[in-house]
């Protein structure tokens, strides 16, 4: 396993939106390189045989039927929002087309 | 100039009919005052966890069977993670390496030519919420309306397989006729209930490769995919032509200028980091389950015209027609309840309400302004001969314009055949004695001259009398004078 670097962690915080600073990316590319580093321990497991899954839950195929429940009220559903209109969440500009 | 050969493919995305969300208890229902059927899953609030709706898994596995596709046994649900206000959870739950269907493929019929597109995968995901973008001038926000958001979608993704506009044409009716068939989705259109993404490249003529292909989206009806398709066969053969190349990317269509435009870098700086979403399980599709939705499958296009034809005594072309479409086929059975003529009732719907239809390809049937009703009611006054079937031609215009029904219009504008022919012979014996040189043709045996005196007695009783009975009655008053 490789290490993080620092353009890594910019382009890492790009996608979730975040911003930091060379220092703070710096910081994280060692961090997260440790935390891989550690969680590469698992390799050492020999895992021939054994089913890849998602998740350690022994359940499958677990489904509702088709039928509608009561939503929340229209103030409920804007509680959080720090800006509303018109019954809407109020956000910044969106370039109209994506 | 070289020649170049087009390829398409298209990614379709349809939401499914499902009474409540694919991940939540909220109801699908359209037009609904904004972000009143929205609870904490389908808001992406913390510790919510979504749970499957049996019935939109079960609607996908039909579309799936009726596309010939491989069904996985078992499938799973993946993130699909990016940014946008209208997707709450910043994160789509979509299908990527375990997909419901594989490798199917839909025939359709390009004139007298069948062809076949192969589908690559069938999944199911969710659609996302609604960008409104106020038209206050200056208005520096948007809103965002999430009932939409978390809806099931099914996404039918195919292989490069079409080769022209036409063809493109030919197949989205089929696709969205297939959809409407299976009572999977309402493929309505206008609001974005079915929609088509274009695929599309350029390559020389008796190339193997494919081009560099283009994906474009922003297409929100047949009418502007077919023109998106006429577009960017031009912009990209200019490019090719000129000794630049496609670049790969995803463009939008931009409807006023009736072109294609490359989105900016930082739209499409996506990396979307799939990953299976540790909320929902596996799911297990056994073959029961498999074999229960192909048996319960609705009455499909071909079967209905096999049955059309045996049923009605229609021809395996009218019943090829009149079954194309899922709702045109329902009005004309509609029309039959009321009027059991099923060979001229055929003929009007095929002659008029497909015209009507064929004008603009994004018309909807529901918006026709003829009832089934009504035009089984018109078929029926001709067969009687209340009127002639040229009076059936005004007649229908008048419905058309909304006059309302057959009955009354005729009632209202005096349209009542003539079938008394004491009424006609005055008529008729005037045109006779004012034209000697047509009655000496006749006379002659130029049987074809009749016409024209037919055509004046037509044109005297305002097209009221019986053009046959019309005949009659010259060759006899001209068989009365020798």
């Amino acid at each position: 396993m490789s290490d993080f670097t620092r353009d890594e962690i910019h382009r890492l915080a790009l996608l979730a939106r975040l911003e930091f600073t060379d220092e703070q990316a710096d910081a994280f590319a060692q961090q997260l390189t440790q935390i891989l580093h550690y969680v590469e321990t698992l390799n050492g497991l020999d895992t021939t045989g054994v089913e890849p899954t998602s998740h350690a839950l022994a359940l499958h195929s677990v489904m509702r039927d088709d039928e509608p429940r009561p939503s929340l009220s229209n103030a409920e559903a804007l509680a959080n929002a720090p800006e509303q209109e018109a019954g809407c969440f109020r956000v910044p500009p969106i370039i109209q087309e994506l | 100039m070289t020649a170049f050969e087009t390829v398409i493919g298209f990614e379709i995305h349809t939401e499914l009919l499902t009474r409540s969300k694919v991940w939540c208890g909220c109801s699908t229902q359209f037009g609904q005052p904004p972000n009143t059927q929205v609870c904490p899953i389908c808001l992406g609030l913390p510790g919510s966890l979504p749970v499957l709706n049996r019935r939109a898994l079960e609607l996908a596995l039909r579309a799936c069977v009726a596309l010939n596709c491989r069904i996985a046994p078992v499938i799973q649900f993946e993130r699909k993670n990016y940014y946008y206000p209208d997707l709450p959870k910043n994160y789509q739950i979509s299908q990527l390496r375990k997909n419901l269907g594989e490798a199917g493929w839909l025939e359709f019929q390009v004139g007298d030519e069948t062809r076949r597109v192969r589908i690559n995968n069938v999944h199911l995901e969710e659609d996302a919420g609604k960008n409104i973008h106020p038209e206050t001038p200056g208005a520096d926000y948007s809103l965002v309306d999430l009932n939409r958001a978390g809806t099931p979608l099914l996404e039918i993704v195919t292989e490069p397989d079409l080769r022209s506009a036409a063809e493109a044409a030919a197949f989205m009716n089929a696709m969205k006729s297939l959809l409407e068939y299976l009572e999977v989705s309402d493929c309505n259109m206008h609001e974005g209930r079915l929609r088509f993404e274009l695929n599309i490249s350029q390559r020389r003529a008796g190339e193997e490769r494919l081009g560099t292909k283009v994906e474009v989206k922003n297409l929100n009806s047949m009418k502007t995919v077919l023109r998106c398709i006429d577009a960017e066969e031009d912009r990209q053969r200019d490019l090719l032509e000129s000794g630049e190349s496609v670049i790969q990317e995803t463009r939008l269509w931009d409807e006023p200028s009736g072109r294609t435009r490359a989105m900016r870098s930082k739209e499409v700086a996506h990396d979307y980091r799939y990953f299976p979403d540790p909320d929902l399980v596996e799911i297990h599709v056994d073959e029961a389950w498999v074999g229960r939705v192909r048996a319960e499958l609705p009455e499909l296009p071909d079967a209905r015209r096999r049955r059309f034809v045996e049923q009605y005594g229609l021809t395996d072309y009218s019943a090829g027609v009149l079954t194309a479409r899922k709702p045109v086929a329902e009005y004309f059975e509609s029309a039959l309840r009321s009027h059991a003529n099923p060979v001229g009732i055929g003929n009007w719907v095929i002659n008029e309400v497909l015209r009507w239809l064929g004008e603009d390809p994004d018309r909807e049937l529901a918006d026709y302004p003829v009832a089934a009703h009504d035009l089984a009611v018109l078929v029926r006054m001709i067969d009687e001969a209340t009127i002639s079937g040229k009076i059936a031609k005004e007649v229908y215009k008048a419905m058309m314009a909304g006059e309302g029904a057959p009955e009354a219009i005729v009632k209202a504008h005096g349209l009542v055949q003539i079938t008394d022919t004491s009424e006609i012979e005055p008529i008729v014996a005037r045109v006779v004695a004012e034209n000697p040189d047509t009655v000496a043709k006749i006379r002659a045996g130029k049987d074809k001259a009749i016409m024209a005196l037919v055509g004046q007695v037509m044109k005297e009783t305002r097209g009221k009398a019986n053009p046959q009975t019309v005949n009659e009655l010259i060759r006899s008053r001209i068989d009365e004078m020798v």
